[in-house]
């Protein structure tokens, strides 16, 4: 199984709040998802088109327009997640009044491991959180 | 006789003060709302009603129906 196709399926395994997930590039071009091709394209156009509008409510008003690093967006029958990790990005569906953090989590270690070129099964933050003990 | 019908009222009182801070709480939690997190750490929530969250909304609600389709 291809890395990408790989990460997205621990993605799905680890996170069952998931339901699909889309890897594209700034282009819109996509590179792995869950669900097949021509949808996959119309999610990462939409998630790009969300990406592009929401840069428009930068914080700062005399800032220049920049897309946020993630956004999520709740609706009453689903969250929709968008995360960018320079030139890469997922967009991804859940089911309602999911666990915000750990959504984040786990889209962030899914696209980190497919930068890193090695596939990583995302961890939830309760392990890493038990290494926090450990002094440096 | 006096002080238990204050105790009758008292509970009363406080349990729909109760009732209306979690189903304020609730209804917050229910409503459709954007947020944003910059790379430098700042954080924007836009909550519907409001027409730069409307629009937002709509792009991802288009988005979830297509994935759901």
């Amino acid at each position: 199984m291809p890395t990408t196709a790989r990460a997205l399926a621990d993605l799905t395994e680890i996170s069952t709040q998931i339901e699909t997930a889309v890897v594209f590039d700034r282009e819109g071009t996509v590179v792995a998802s869950t669900v097949d091709d021509e949808k996959a394209g119309r999610l990462a156009g939409s998630a790009l088109e969300l990406l592009r509008a929401a840069a428009e409510h930068r914080a700062k008003p005399d800032a220049e327009a920049e897309e946020p690093a993630q956004l999520d967006v709740a609706l009453n029958d689903g969250s929709v997640f968008v995360v960018r990790d320079e030139d890469r990005l997922i967009a991804a569906t859940t089911t309602p009044e999911p666990t915000v953090g750990l959504v984040f989590y786990d889209l962030k270690s899914c696209l980190r491991g497919l930068g890193e070129g090695q596939p990583k099964k995302p961890k939830r933050a309760t392990s890493a959180a038990k290494k926090t003990d450990e002094k440096p | 006789m006096r002080s238990r019908s204050f105790l009758t009222g008292f509970l009363l009182a406080a349990g729909s003060a109760a009732g209306t801070v979690l189903y304020r709480r609730r209804a917050a939690r229910r409503r459709e709302r954007v947020e944003l997190y910059f790379g430098d750490g700042s954080m924007v929530s836009l909550t519907e009603g409001s027409a730069e969250a409307d629009r937002l909304l709509l792009h991802a609600r288009e988005l979830l129906a297509a994935a759901r389709a």
